[in-house]
């Protein structure tokens, strides 16, 4: 097997054996503690610039299928696992985990202390890194590293985003004969969902729970999204930092109180900006399949999945107009909010699962609850 | 809603004998339970039979009553004690079943006692097989078509309708028991039968197969405000077919996209939810067609059960412990992640690791019995493996079983491939591997198996890569990368040796010259998103070390390694045991372990856990890391001492007595020596290599003789005959065993009374007895197998001061420093010595209860250098202030077939303490726990050998003092009559009908005394009657001795009054006084 190696910014290379695309990226190498879900996070656009590090240590086993893709392609830059399966067990399997992620470019590094490098990174904070199957030059990656874009202010949400607008309207289909879904709700609302990089089980839930969809790209105006006449307004998760976003600030700001705003992940953050809150980055951020969110309306804890880097920090909102409805249990951070005076409600985290568990699905029901009562 | 105020007292409810399906991972959970309310300042009263485990020692709770866990034993310590509120669901099956049994008896309502953990209604729907179906279709989970039948004929109705294979499965049994696969008319017949007799309900489940389907549990957890999570979800290695606790099972599962995990995840909570377990822990398993994705719920346990303990210790996620505390009020989020100290137990764990449990099994202890597995557990304990990735952790657990098989040792056969990779059996893996060896296909094993192929995919890596070794690397050239990737394949030292042919300690030099050494990662809960503030450590070939040893004083204890008859949790007593006196006495405890299922391996229990195989390697690659001052290898059973020497030699500081007198007292020839130079008298014995010789010596010593091969544990093939033919027949059965080794023969004596006896000696000399147990089996009879009691009964006073003097003699001749354990048979008034244990033995536990004396831990202060006197004034024999009766509990009825006869080979899973004023009391109170409660009344069956006659005849008029009907074979009612009382002549099976047999089956006989040919030479029909006795549940007594200790407990029955007393009132007095 031919090498292939992960050079950070701090100096520090890790070496390994190349499992995916014969190429090299750089981006901000962030860890996902997720048992399942490795297809989702492959082409989950809110990872676009990062490099993945996934701590389960067998990855690849159930080889990859169309319906459980989260949008188009694989967005990470690059993969890392301690050991990557050559071949696909699975009934729904249609390629191996390796052909879906050579067939998007994404290079893979496999063999190496994933460990190792997630406490690495849990003790430094998430860093700028390159991951190369084609050079193995540390110094010359090191450098590489060291120069590559930061995250920080960095708009990637547009670059994922849309560049046309589209309908939506499948709802989620069952993965097994045993599946319960409930029968799809017949459309009853028309939803304008921004796409920040969104994650498809958003729109299938949406139109799931009773939405016909309109997705449109990053950059429309808050005009074009009234002229649309919607019943209500999804932001949707994204990568990079919200800062950046101003532009869409000032869309959600003119916005709100037109119609029933839902934001999710990097939407959260947007109406975090737009409400007047600050956003902060997180020193090796969120990601996973287990945070427990305590929804603070109904004192139940729900067990959620992660995917960010940033934060909206619940000092910065001001408390007679938000109302703080979610935090997160491991550390304190903000999950959710509501807006006092608005329909308007977004969290944090990932409601929609894909990877994760269902436990925040009832959110869906609320945006449908809070469409009928506008 | 945190601790409810309005409970103060707490019964706990334990689960008695280890059996077969139900072992010490209860003692684990009860323990935590116990530790947990404790910890919250609830009083915790406890009762349990078992008096190996930790539960109950006398500081876990604050009574401790080890009684029967029956009804009315149960009914008098609750009036006695009057807890507000009683936990159901830590004690297993049989925890709950009691618990429901005090609830339908009125005996909760009567004294206003709530019922914790799970509520009647929710264990009734969750075990209620039809009820479970209703409440299942009722959420939208898919099941297997099935019916509840109560007869054969409905039994064949039904499969007729859907079709063979069919599975069975007959309710509230436990592991299974009576379950199986019909594949045919003859076979639904033959197990319908069985199954409806064994349920205690009469009712045997008949289902849909889903054989070859893919397995999977989840372990859930809920609190009372309605969070509920997900702790660990594992996969099977085998599909469905096997009972989960015979399969290789992997955490976490392997082959589930998300989408299907999250299927199963909202299936598993919905089913919790709809069963209404309130609180806690529960089990759920599903299985998933390969084919199609379509996914069945198979069942679900509204309890921590041994999947619970193995999640526990796969992920480091408490969940007895945590369920203890829900079951007081706390929500999950109010509980800290003991781990990661700063997030709360509320969440899912997340592992970055591949944990591996392997089942182990003892067939050969069961000749007769099939070694196939299917539908009932068979297996007798369990390992468990960490490894950075499945192949690791594979590794792993096949080097912690112990079998001397794990290195490809084993010779397999060829034209048994396929056989045994259709059948599932114990060698499955290692045919599995030898497939691939052989050039089988992945796809070939897969279509004869129905294992998933990414596991087959990773079992033929492991293969290809230690073909490799041989053919690409020699030990002097190998390459860092390539010792490198071999130990990360999960190779081990001794496979390398192997392959290279040199020594593994050869391999071990090489690869440390290379820069290949293990490093330790940590179990955190959390894929290390979090920092760890728990060292619960298992070894990798990675990058980093995260031991980060102390540089405090530190010993070190070499734990048992997996449960198997012989060695089981009494060992496990004794090592927890160690470490809490090591801790005691501010010395870090460091544990070293492989059985999930233990106390030992909770990472609360000792300052660090090591979870690794108990080898050469991975012990010396702990060592390289702690460095330890001691290391302890006297508490854990055979397996660390067959460590000691080797251990020694590599400049490892072995604590307590010297391994090379350890040795010693194993070494026929010159343990014999001593006894001559101590003149300590033996029976006469000699050794042989040849069928002739063996006659020739046996003649020379007299017949009968004990014949056994050298090096075994637990009487493995030790039989005891009377003739030259038996000795013949035996050795040619023997030398196969044995191949080079001499075989043991021993002048035995008959009718000899046998003592166990445990002892403390210390560095001064100084001996302590502390025990002196006289068996009520006579010798011949496993010493595991035997009842014994404390005091002893019949023994002489000179008796015991011979037996008081040659204990001291032996100790200090073997300058044993700790525990010893020493067997003796007396016969006549002589004293011989049977056996020398330098080492904690199997009694330790029971002693300990008995005597209120702390056996393992006053061990552990004198090999650290302290004397008996700094614990005790104690000198000579302690004495106990009661009766206390151990006796053993066996598998018979999991091996249909096999003969329940005692003899030298022993056979016993577990063990009880019955407690009493008098020796039958506390005999009663024993059978009763051990599940063979005696009759208090009807007829007795005696068929005994010529040598009992006249000693049937005596026990006889006993009974029938008693109010007995006497019934008995010809010969034996000879002699009955001749004594003058009524019997009833009974035909054996080969007479005529109806005989013996038929009498059982019709319930008529309700209690057996059948002695005669023991062993592999039994006729068919003395077997017959024995093994019918035991699927009938008819108390079966095979020795006269224990026939006359039956009398003495009905006795008592009928004359004394269920009475209690725990722990606490029994040493209440003497605690203090005697032990510091």
């Amino acid at each position: 097997m031919k090498p292939a190696v992960l050079a950070l910014e701090d100096g520090t290379v890790f070496e390994g054996q190349s499992y995916g695309a014969p190429a090299e990226r750089c981006g901000e190498v962030v860890f996902n503690t997720a048992i399942t879900g490795y297809q989702e996070i492959f082409t989950d656009p809110s990872y676009a610039g990062q490099i993945v590090v996934l701590t389960n240590p067998q990855i690849g086993n159930y080889g990859a299928n169309d319906s459980d893709n989260e949008s188009r392609k694989a967005f990470i830059e690059g993969l890392v696992v301690r050991e990557f399966s050559p071949l696909s067990s699975n009934w729904r399997s249609e390629e191996t985990a390796r052909e879906f992620l050579a067939g998007s470019g994404v290079p893979v590094v496999t063999g190496i202390d994933a460990r190792a490098l997630v406490r690495h990174l849990r003790s430094r904070g998430v860093m700028r890194g390159v991951l190369s199957a084609v050079s193995t030059s540390p110094a010359e990656l090191i450098e590489k590293a060291r120069n590559s874009p930061s995250m920080a202010g960095l708009d990637l949400a547009t670059r994922v985003s849309t560049s046309e607008r589209y309908e939506w309207n499948t709802p989620v289909a069952p993965c097994s004969p045993s599946q319960q879904l409930g029968e799809p709700s017949r459309p009853r609302f028309h939803v304008v969902a921004y796409d920040f990089g969104m994650k498809r089980n958003i729109l299938r839930r949406l139109a799931h729970s009773g939405c016909r969809l309109t997705v449109v790209p990053a950059q429309t105006s808050a005009e074009d999204v009234l002229a649309l006449k919607p019943d209500g307004i999804f932001l949707s998760n994204g990568p990079g930092d919200p800062e950046p976003l101003e532009y869409q600030v000032a869309q959600v700001r003119k916005l709100i109180g037109k119609a029933p705003i839902f934001g999710i992940c990097l939407g959260h953050q947007i109406v975090g900006l737009a409400a007047g809150g600050k956003t902060y980055k997180l020193k090796f951020g969120h990601r996973g399949a287990n945070h427990p969110v305590l929804n603070k309306t109904t004192g139940k804890v729900e067990i959620t999945s992660h995917n960010h880097g940033f934060a909206v920090d619940p000092d910065s909102l001001n408390p007679s107009e938000v109302e703080i409805t979610h935090m997160n249990l491991n550390d304190d951070t903000l999950e959710g909010f509501r807006l006092r005076n608005h329909p308007v409600f977004c969290v944090q985290y990932h409601p929609e699962a894909a990877p994760g568990p269902h436990d925040s699905h009832y959110l869906f029901g609320d945006f449908i609850k809070l469409m009928e009562k506008s | 809603m945190p601790r409810r105020n309005d409970l103060h007292r707490i019964l706990i409810v334990g689960s008695g004998p280890i059996v077969i399906g139900q072992a010490c991972e209860f003692d684990y959970s009860g323990a935590q339970a116990c530790k947990a309310l404790r910890q919250d300042g609830y009083e915790v009263v406890l009762i349990n039979s078992n008096p190996a485990t930790i539960m109950t020692d006398p500081n876990l709770a604050d009574r401790t009553y080890v009684e029967p866990l029956s009804l009315d034993y149960a009914a008098e310590v609750i009036r006695k004690e009057r807890p507000d509120a009683l936990l159901s669901t830590v004690g297993g099956q049989t925890g709950l079943n009691l618990s429901v049994a005090l609830a339908e008896a009125g005996v909760l309502d009567k004294y206003g006692v709530e019922l914790i953990g799970a509520k009647i209604d929710a264990i009734k729907k969750a075990e209620d097989r039809l009820l479970f179906k209703d409440a299942m279709r009722k959420i939208g989970l898919d099941l297997p078509q099935s019916q509840l039948v109560n007869s054969v004929e409905k039994g064949l109705e039904f499969a007729n309708k859907i079709g063979y294979p069919v599975i069975l499965r007959p309710s509230f049994t436990l592991g299974g028991t009576g379950g199986g696969i019909a594949y045919n008319r003859e076979d639904l017949a033959d197990i319908l039968e069985t199954g409806i007799d064994l349920s205690p309900v009469h009712e045997v489940l008949i289902e849909e197969s889903v054989l070859g389907w893919k397995e999977f549990e989840l372990e859930v957890m809920r609190d009372l405000a309605d969070n509920a999570i997900i702790v660990c979800s594992i996969e099977n290695f085998y599909p469905m077919g096997v009972h989960t606790g015979d399969s290789i099972t992997v955490a976490p599962a392997q082959t589930l996209t998300d989408r299907e995990y999250q299927m199963m995840r909202d299936g598993a909570l919905a089913c919790l939810r709809e069963i209404g377990v309130d609180t806690g822990g529960s089990n759920v398993q599903f299985a998933i067609n390969p084919e199609n994705g379509r996914m069945i719920i198979i069942e679900m346990n509204p309890r921590v059960s041994r999947s619970s303990a193995l999640a526990s210790k796969a992920t480091g996620f408490p969940i007895a412990k945590i369920a203890a505390k829900l079951a007081v009020g706390y929500r999950l989020d109010e509980i800290k992640n003991d781990i990661t100290r700063k997030t709360p137990a509320c969440f899912e764990p997340t592992i970055d690791y591949v944990v591996v449990k392997i089942p182990r099994w003892q067939f050969e202890k069961f000749p007769g019995s099939e070694p196939v597995l299917g539908t009932q557990m068979k297996s007798v304990g369990e390992v468990m493996a960490i490894g950075r990735t499945f192949k690791q952790a594979l590794g792993k657990g096949m080097r912690s079983l112990e079998t001397g098989k794990s290195d490809g040792a084993t010779k397999y056969q060829d034209d048994l491939i396929e056989a045994r990779l259709i059948t599932p059996n114990p060698e499955r893996l290692g045919y599995i591997r030898h497939a691939f060896a052989r050039g089988y296909t992945e796809e070939q094993v897969r279509s004869l198996t129905s294992i998933d192929p990414w596991f087959l995919h990773q079992v033929r890596e492991i293969v290809d890569v230690e073909h490799e070794v041989g053919q690409a690397s020699a030990c002097p050239t190998v390459t860092r990368d390539q010792a490198l990737r071999y130990k990360r394949s999960g190779l081990s030292d001794t496979t390398l040796a192997r392959a290279w042919n040199v020594s593994p300690l050869t391999v071990r030099a090489r690869r440390k010259e290379l820069g290949v050494t293990a490093v330790f990662n940590r179990v955190d809960t959390c894929a290390a998103e979090f920092e760890s503030f728990t060292p619960y450590l298992y070894s990798s070939y990675e990058s980093e070390c995260e031991a980060a040893p102390s540089d405090r004083k530190k010993v070190m204890i070499l734990g048992s390694g997996p449960n198997r008859i012989g060695q089981g949790i009494e060992f496990d007593y004794c090592c927890c045991h160690a470490s809490f006196a090591l801790q005691e006495f501010g010395v870090e405890s460091i544990m070293v372990n492989c059985n999930p299922e233990t106390v030992s391996t909770d990472y609360d229990t000792s300052d660090r856990l090591y979870f690794e195989p108990l080898t050469l390697e991975e012990v010396l690659n702990i060592c390289d890391t702690e460095k330890p001052d001691g290391v302890i290898v006297q508490f854990g059973g055979q397996t660390p001492l067959t460590l000691a020497l080797p251990l020694k030699t590599a400049g490892v500081p072995i604590i307590g007595t010297d391994p090379e007198n350890i040795d010693l007292a194993e070494d026929r020839k010159r343990f014999g020596k001593l006894l001559d130079d101590l003149k300590i008298p033996a029976p006469a014995n000699g050794s042989a290599t040849k069928v002739d010789e063996a006659c020739e010596v046996a003649r020379s010593l007299g017949y009968p003789v004990l014949v056994r091969p050298s090096y075994v544990l637990g009487g493995r093939a030790m039989v005891i005959a009377y003739d030259e033919d038996t000795v013949r027949r035996y050795m040619q059965e023997a030398v196969i065993f044995s191949q080079d080794r001499p075989v043991l023969i021993d002048r035995f004596l008959e009718d000899a009374t046998e003592v166990d006896v445990d002892a403390l000696a210390d560095s001064t000399g100084a001996v302590l007895i502390a025990g002196i147990m006289e068996h009520i089996e006579e010798a011949g009879v496993h010493s595991g197998d035997s009842s014994c009691v404390l005091p002893a009964t019949s023994l002489a006073p000179e008796t015991i001061a011979t037996i008081r003097s040659y204990t001291e003699r032996l100790a200090r001749a073997l300058n044993v420093i700790g525990l010893m354990n020493v067997q003796y048979a007396v016969k006549d008034g002589a004293v011989y010595v049977l056996e020398v244990n330098p080492r904690a033995s199997r009694t330790v536990p029971y002693v300990s209860k008995a005597t209120g004396v702390p056996l393992p831990k006053i061990a552990v202060g004198l090999m650290l250098g302290k004397k008996i006197s700094d614990f005790t004034d104690a000198t000579g024999v302690l004495s106990v202030p009661q009766y206390f009766v151990k006796s053993p509990v066996f598998p018979f009825n999991k091996f249909p077939g096999v003969d329940p006869a005692l003899g030298p080979e022993m056979r016993s899973t577990g063990e009880v303490m019955g407690v009493g004023e008098n020796f039958g009391e506390a005999f009663a109170k024993a059978q009763l726990s051990a599940g063979a409660p005696l009759p208090d009344k009807g007829r007795v069956f005696f068929s005994v050998n010529d040598r009992d006659k006249l000693a049937a005849a005596a026990l006889a008029r006993r009974f029938a003092d008693l109010g007995f009907e006497i019934a008995a074979t010809r010969g034996t009612a000879d002699g009955i009559r001749k004594a003058g009382l009524p019997v009833k002549v009974v035909f054996k099976v080969n007479e005529g009908r109806p005989n013996a047999v038929d009498l059982l089956k019709a319930g008529s006989l309700d209690l057996v005394v059948y002695t005669g040919t023991t062993g592999a030479h039994a006729f068919a029909d003395e077997k017959a009657i024995r093994r019918s006795a035991v699927s009938h549940r008819i108390p079966c007594i095979t020795t006269m001795s224990g026939a006359r200790a039956a009398v003495e407990a009905i006795a008592s029955r009928r004359r004394d009054p269920v009475r209690v007393w725990s722990l606490q009132e029994i040493h209440a007095p003497a605690a203090e006084t005697t032990v510091s």
